[in-house]
């Protein structure tokens, strides 16, 4: 599934990664900001939106990069070149992300910023949608968002062009310690 | 049809950059989409949406109840209305009382419908389109042209000269340039907005849901930034069930843009809070604005199983030369025309209802499954009803009306004149005694009609027998068509009766929304063609094949002469149209070809009745290949030819450049040979062919069959 995963979310132009433990995503997620220049000056820092991968991190290790901020307001979130946040599932028929977006945050770093690195748990691939939706449901999450891919537009003279309103790059990180079942 | 309406025809006909960027894109559209929907069963998922979206139609009122309760018990507020001014007044008050400044709004045509951006202007609030296309128009003051595609009329060159204007810095034509300005534009009036209006694509009642398809990720912003969110959607998108959602998911990008999913896809059920910890205000504005009364209209109900996709615009041969503006409205194309005449008024269809050309098109890819034409069709015959058949109509089809009449003038044409012209109305008699048209060289009538023929083909006599039913063209324009359907038939031993007072089969009344004279024809016909012991009553035109096996119960019943129906029924099931017929027979080991010679390569073009209302297309291909032809498939084998009977005649200037396209693929296989099962396909390219040059011959299948039967 996460071969199928993979062709079609690529087909659609997202970056999609996998690794085994936190630490070796950590270490990908740092040269990923290091390779954009994130730093500390505006329109060049990083969002990263809270979730169950920070949990037992140390924020030392985080430390090093600057302009690096986890509290996601809509300020910060505009300044950002980055932003980090977890998906809770992937879709493998269409490439697709989902999460439960009610919290601001996770909209604002997977909507404003240029580029949108989204952490994932390995175990959380559903086939379609129709599975999907057995595990996710608008009875108990409010804002359920799916993204697939970049941000797209046609709409001048049918030429597709990648990153209008929203991020022009997505880099997809899955995490086989990530615990699934989330969301 | 008015001067104001053929003008602004030719004006977009004349359009380089919109029919070209029109026409590649149905061109690749086609193709895509195909390739999005592999390894789907396409029609089971029509059915399902269709299904889901016909439920809620049935019982509107409840579902919006259900719809507006699971909604407001999670907080949000629901509006519902059958008024567009009340929905007008709703937003403005609302903005009023929050001291709303500025709006941002994604791509929502629920609000261009009611045209509700003028109305926040005039009330000093700013709005901001933020859909790129739907922005493109909002500056340059247009309506959008396509419902998914608003701005595809627009050339980057024009894009770019009115961004420079907005931005007050000289832009190139750089694409990607031209949609960084629009983020940068637009992303300022996003973080300031007071108030976020979104349309929605789904309203799901059970669970109080809207969901929001977008690719651009502006609906993400204007749902999120905002404090207050304003949702209005039409009632057609409401469902009763969640699980409904999957099947419109899996057909609404598909069909749209060939994608198997946007970019985003939002399902947002009550309201969330905003970045500062405030709870947002979420409105859901139910409107109405006659969707009730169509879901009450049995002919009109199916137009609230739209998903609003376009593909019907996209698929359309009208659409792809004109574009969208030529409608006048804010609906484009095949569905717009019937949105028009309901959501404005049906006087609003009479010009723009003649543009469909019914070639049905729209009907096989349309995933809520509306029958498009059928509705057009039906907006015809209310017109006619509203306000009488013009005059000159009229005259003709009491011509029509009349075989002896209309035979005997027929006939006198094949001696008046070759080719045939004449001042007054006889020149707009049904299919061929048109003298106008460019691009295409009308058939001389033929100076012996079938009818005098076939009296004179010594025939074996046989126990089995078919009636022939020749239609006009075969009989009065190429009757060698009709020679050689005898002779074919006679070879597998059946006996061909063709009975003298069979008459026109109504579709030129028909289409032109006259169903008294095309109810008259049936009867008459109906009649004569049953008279006679027969087991099968053949025709090698689709569109007579159409009139006899579907429209004359149709036509009959829609005027309540019951009293013919179990007649009609008893023909329609003998009705057969050639090729089908001769399948079958070759495949009972009752006709066979000469084989061994090799025979040139052919390409088939398919006829709009045969292959989507008779559903025939395999038949002749595999006969013209068991005759010896080697098929060559050209480009677009199905798209219409541009005949649409009289169409050709009312609207050349749209029937030409269709030719033309049609002409070019076929040439582009290289066969010398084309054919066809239709007399007015015949008639049209053939008449192209001779005009143009280029020396492909045209031929209808039973002609070619008929010359390599064996023995």
């Amino acid at each position: 599934m996460y071969e199928l995963f993979k062709t079609k979310a690529t087909a659609v132009g997202a970056e999609v990664h996998r690794v085994g433990g936190k630490t070796e995503a950590l270490e990908l997620i740092v040269s990923l900001l290091k390779g954009e220049n994130v730093t500390d000056l505006p329109g060049c820092r990083a969002v990263w939106a809270g979730g169950t991968f920070l949990n037992g991190i140390d924020p030392g290790a985080l430390k090093e990069l600057p302009g690096l901020s986890f509290e996601v307001t809509r300020e910060r979130a505009a300044q950002a070149k980055v932003g980090i946040s977890e998906m809770s599932f992937a879709v493998a028929d269409t490439g697709s992300l989902v999460q439960d977006q009610s919290a601001a945050a996770d909209r604002l770093a997977s909507s404003l910023t240029d580029i949108h690195i989204a952490l994932v748990p390995s175990a959380n691939i559903v086939p379609d949608k129709v599975s999907l939706f057995s595990r996710i449901s608008p009875r108990t999450s409010r804002y359920i968002a799916f993204i697939t891919g970049p941000s797209r537009t046609a709409d001048i003279e049918r030429v597709l062009t990648i990153g209008v309103h929203g991020p022009q790059r997505l880099v997809i990180i899955f995490v086989d310690e990530l615990e699934g079942e989330r969301g | 049809m008015k001067k104001e309406f053929k003008a602004s025809i030719n004006r977009a006909l004349n359009d380089a950059n919109l029919t070209g960027a029109l026409g590649k894109f149905s061109e690749a559209y086609k193709v895509n989409r195909a390739k999005a929907y592999e390894g789907m069963d396409f029609e089971a998922l029509r059915s399902t949406v269709a299904e889901a979206k016909s439920k809620a139609a049935c019982h509107l009122d409840e579902v919006a109840d259900v719809f507006k309760a699971n909604a407001e018990a999670l907080g949000a507020k629901v509006f519902r209305t059958r008024d567009p001014q009340e929905v007008k007044r709703y937003i403005l008050q609302l903005a009023k009382d929050k001291g709303v400044r500025s709006v941002v709004k994604s791509k929502s045509m629920a609000t261009e419908e009611i045209h509700l951006n003028r109305a926040l202007q005039e009330e000093g609030i700013s709005v901001a389109e933020t859909d790129l296309g739907e922005w493109i128009i909002q500056l340059a003051g247009q309506t959008p042209s396509h419902m998914v595609m608003p701005a595809i009329h627009m050339t980057k060159e024009e894009v770019a000269e009115i961004f420079s204007k907005e931005v007050d810095e000289r832009l190139t034509t750089d694409i990607p340039r031209l949609v960084k300005v629009a983020r940068n534009e637009l992303r300022p009036k996003f973080l300031a907005a007071d108030m976020g209006i979104s349309g929605g694509n789904i309203a799901v009642a059970e669970t109080g849901s809207i969901v929001l398809v977008t690719n651009e990720g502006n609906a993400r912003l204007v749902t999120s930034l905002p404090k207050i969110h304003v949702a209005l959607i039409g009632v057609e998108k409401l469902v009763e069930k969640f699980e409904s959602v999957a099947p419109i998911l899996d057909a609404l990008p598909r069909s749209a843009t060939a994608q198997l999913l946007t970019s985003y896809v939002s399902i947002i059920t009550g309201p969330t809070p905003n970045d500062d910890g405030s709870q947002k205000e979420l409105h859901i504005i139910l409107m109405d604005n006659r969707r009730t009364e169509m879901a009450q209209d049995p002919k009109f109900k199916q137009a609230l199983q739209c998903i609003r996709c376009g593909s019907c615009l996209n698929v359309c041969p009208i659409f792809r030369l004109v574009g969208g503006h030529v409608f006048g409205s804010i609906y484009t194309g095949g569905i717009g025309t019937i949105l028009t005449a309901w959501f404005d008024e049906l006087k609003k269809s009479e010009d723009i209802q003649g543009l469909c050309i019914q070639c049905g098109n729209c009907k096989e890819v349309c995933p809520g499954k509306l029958d498009i034409p059928e509705m057009i069709m039906e907006i015809r015959r209310r017109l006619v009803l509203e306000k009488g058949q013009p005059l000159l109509q009229k005259a003709i089809f009491g011509v029509v009306n009349n075989r002896r009449l209309f035979h005997g003038m027929l006939r006198a044409a094949s001696v008046a004149a070759k080719p045939f012209s004449s001042a007054g109305f006889i020149r707009h008699l049904p299919l061929f005694l048109a003298d106008l048209t460019d691009g295409r060289s009308l058939p001389a009538i033929a100076e012996k009609p079938f009818r005098d023929i076939f009296p004179e083909i010594e025939q074996p006599q046989g126990k089995e027998k078919a009636v022939f039913y020749a239609g006009c063209l075969i009989d009065f324009a190429y009757p060698e068509t009709g020679v050689a359907l005898v002779k074919l038939l006679n070879k597998a031993g059946i006996e061909v009766v063709f009975p003298e007072e069979q008459t026109c089969c109504g579709a030129p009344a028909l289409y032109n929304g006259a169903y008294e004279v095309a109810a008259q024809n049936a009867i008459d016909n109906i009649e004569v063609l049953l008279q006679h012991e027969a087991q099968y009553v053949v025709s090698a035109c689709p569109t007579c094949t159409v009139a006899l096996a579907h429209e004359f119960g149709k036509t009959l019943e829609s005027l309540g002469q019951t009293e013919w129906m179990e007649k009609a029924q008893e023909l329609a099931a003998k009705t057969v149209d050639l090729s089908t017929l001769v399948k079958r027979l070759t495949d009972g080991g009752r006709l066979s070809f000469e084989e061994g010679e090799r025979l040139p390569k052919i390409t088939y073009h398919d006829s709009c009745h045969l292959k989507r209302t008779l559903k025939v297309s395999e038949e002749p291909r595999e006969l013209l290949k068991k005759a010896g032809y080697q098929l060559e498939e050209m480009f677009e084998c199905d798209m219409c030819c541009g005949m649409g009977g009289s169409y050709s005649m009312k609207l050349p200037e749209i029937s030409a450049p269709i030719l033309k396209r049609k002409l070019q693929n076929i040439k582009e296989t290289g066969a010398p040979v084309v054919a066809m099962d239709c007399p007015g396909c015949v008639m049209q390219i053939r008449g192209g062919f001779d005009q143009q040059g280029g020396g492909v011959k045209v031929k209808h299948t039973a002609e070619l069959l008929a010359e390599r039967l064996k023995g």
